[in-house]
């Protein structure tokens, strides 16, 4: 079946007032297109779920998207601090978002358990610390065969589930290479996936590379063809990570003043993706843009 | 001469130099954005080229040929042995216990090896929010060894921290043992005055200080009193090779340095 739609069309059919939500990405293939969608199309209430939530994720709560923020490491990797997130959280904030706080590994296990159909996950973990003692969704089983006592986490099913790929064909099959996330678990444990795509190509690529694809279509409810639908995050041979884009951030958003400018321009100032890339910077894109290094290819035969 | 131009090694190239000092060859290294990348860097150009790089994004056996900007950059994927999922990387790896080393910093360190990366003050109110655990909590509890690398000030080596993050060798006054932690728990933590190590109590001791720097100055820059060894040994400091090494090829644009 044919998945393909706009970027808009997907955002719209899948992401409610008050959705469980995931755009996935480990430093690679963080889909900013996506977010930047939701904050155009005016959608809130929504609990933002990921390891790693970043600028986007930042961008979605200064934007007011965001009730309740599910996640484990907050920050702009290498740089500095989510400044909406902060300034939303901290004791002088009279508009607080909800936190519900992990670990990379605790919240990783509540994706394997829903991925797995199963109601929670073991964990040897949290012993001691005070992550557990501030969550009162990580709780303990003894374990039956040796007694041991673990931690468990109760699975976690997003509602929808934003995930990037290198290349996808029409019904969702898609194939990434590269970091890898938490991606395949996040799809999995989705009640909803929409793949995003560098590149739409046909099956039979698909089917030359078995082993490449992460993402089966069978499990996928909506394909966007968006190319450049990361920046400032990167597509592993595609194109390279704005470093300088993170670094700038760190001044754009320390300020609201600054950070709704920023939001005006690129976000609520254009169409879409092909708005938003427009008015970056000339050259930039040619700057980023990889530099081949292709692997020599497998013999599938038998 | 050359060597005589150079100028004296600032305090982070003091901490990645004695960092690295802490790496064996071959020692399967889980690697931190930062001070731990250049210490894995250094260690890997100079006595330990077999070290084994594993980074919590996903890349293994990683041979970065620039400095990573982030734990997740392109170039740790370029040349790597492979690149696994990232439950691969808690669970087949860091749980299944094949991590002999980790490195961890962070706002808070206390006696006893805890560290607070999640929030100054209250929890639910809290003074500032920091970024949270990430995989620091379990590396933590799993690393066979454990190397804490944070500068030293009465305002991040606490009498308490306001929240552990990542268990260290006694929490609320139990042991890693008594806790069921499988790890063994930090065995230094590596400042830029001088290095701690640990007791049979798993309480920090000072070890060794920098040429220039006194035991007195490292209790002042500690927020509880400061076990102190008989004779504190000499903390190595980089030579004129290892600082060019670090300044010329590890961190050419100083991100870390």
């Amino acid at each position: 079946m044919n998945k393909l739609c706009s970027m808009r069309e997907a955002i719209a059919a899948s992401v409610k007032h008050g959705s469980s939500l995931v755009i996935d990405g480990f430093t690679h293939l963080i889909c900013f297109a996506a977010g930047h969608e939701i904050i155009r199309q005016g959608i809130q209430d929504l609990t933002a779920i990921r390891l790693t939530p970043d600028l986007v994720y930042d961008q979605l709560i200064e934007a007011g998207a965001v009730r309740k923020l599910v996640f484990s490491w907050a920050g702009n990797p290498g740089v500095g601090s989510l400044h909406a997130l902060r300034r939303r959280s901290e004791a002088s904030s009279s508009e607080r978002l909800e936190l519900e706080e992990y670990s990379h590994f605790g919240l990783l296990s509540r994706l394997l358990a829903a991925s797995a159909g199963l109601p929670f996950w073991p964990l040897s973990n949290y012993q001691g610390g005070d992550i557990a003692r501030v969550n009162p969704s990580i709780k303990t089983v003894r374990c039956p065969y040796t007694g041991r006592e673990l931690a468990t986490v109760p699975a976690l099913h997003p509602d929808v589930a934003i995930i990037h790929c290198q290349r996808a064909d029409a019904e969702g099959n898609a194939q990434v290479w590269g970091l890898l996330g938490s991606q395949k678990e996040v799809a999995f444990a989705a009640r909803k996936v929409i793949v995003v795509a560098e590149e739409i190509v046909p099956t039979e690529l698909i089917r030359k590379d078995p082993n490449r694809t992460l993402v089966p279509g069978i499990i996928v409810s909506h394909v966007v063809h968006e190319p450049w639908g990361c920046h400032p995050s990167f597509v592993q041979g595609f194109h390279d990570r704005d470093n300088d884009f993170y670094v700038k951030w760190e001044d754009i958003s320390r300020q609201p003043e600054t950070y709704r400018a920023w939001l005006e321009e690129f976000v609520y100032g254009v169409k879409d993706r092909r708005g938003y890339l427009s008015r970056l910077e000339s050259g930039l894109l040619d700057k980023l843009r990889a530099k081949a290094r292709v692997c020599a290819g497998v013999d599938y035969g038998y | 001469m050359a060597t005589e131009t150079l100028a004296p090694p600032t305090a982070s190239e003091r901490m990645a130099h004695r960092a690295a000092q802490e790496l064996r060859d071959g020692d399967v290294t889980f690697v931190g954005i930062g001070l731990p990348n250049l210490a894995c860097n250094l260690a890997r150009a100079t006595h330990a080229p077999g070290l084994f790089m594993i980074y919590e994004s996903g890349a293994v056996g990683a041979i970065p040929e620039r400095l990573p900007v982030s734990i997740g950059d392109p170039s740790l994927v370029t040349d790597s042995l492979a690149v696994v999922g990232q439950a691969d990387i808690f669970q087949c790896l860091l749980q299944r216990g094949l991590i002999e080393v980790g490195f961890l910093g962070g706002a808070q360190v206390d006696r006893w090896g805890n560290i607070n990366t999640t929030v100054i003050g209250d929890y639910a109110h809290p003074k500032i929010r920091l970024p949270g655990s990430g995989g620091a909590c379990e590396i933590a509890v799993h690393a066979r060894r454990l190397l804490i690398v944070m500068r030293m000030s009465k305002r991040t080596f606490v009498e308490t921290c306001d929240f552990v993050t990542s268990p260290g060798h006694r929490v609320n006054g139990r042991s890693r043992e008594e806790l069921g932690m499988p790890g063994g728990g930090p065995t230094r933590i590596i400042t830029d005055l001088g290095v701690l190590d640990f007791d049979a109590t798993g309480e920090a001791v000072l070890a060794e200080v920098y040429p220039g720097v006194t035991p007195e100055q490292v209790q002042q820059a500690c927020g509880w009193s400061l076990r102190i060894a008989p004779t504190p040994r000499t903390a190595p400091e980089p030579d004129a090779s290892v600082l060019r090494l670090l300044r010329e090829k590890l961190d050419p644009k100083r991100l870390y340095l």
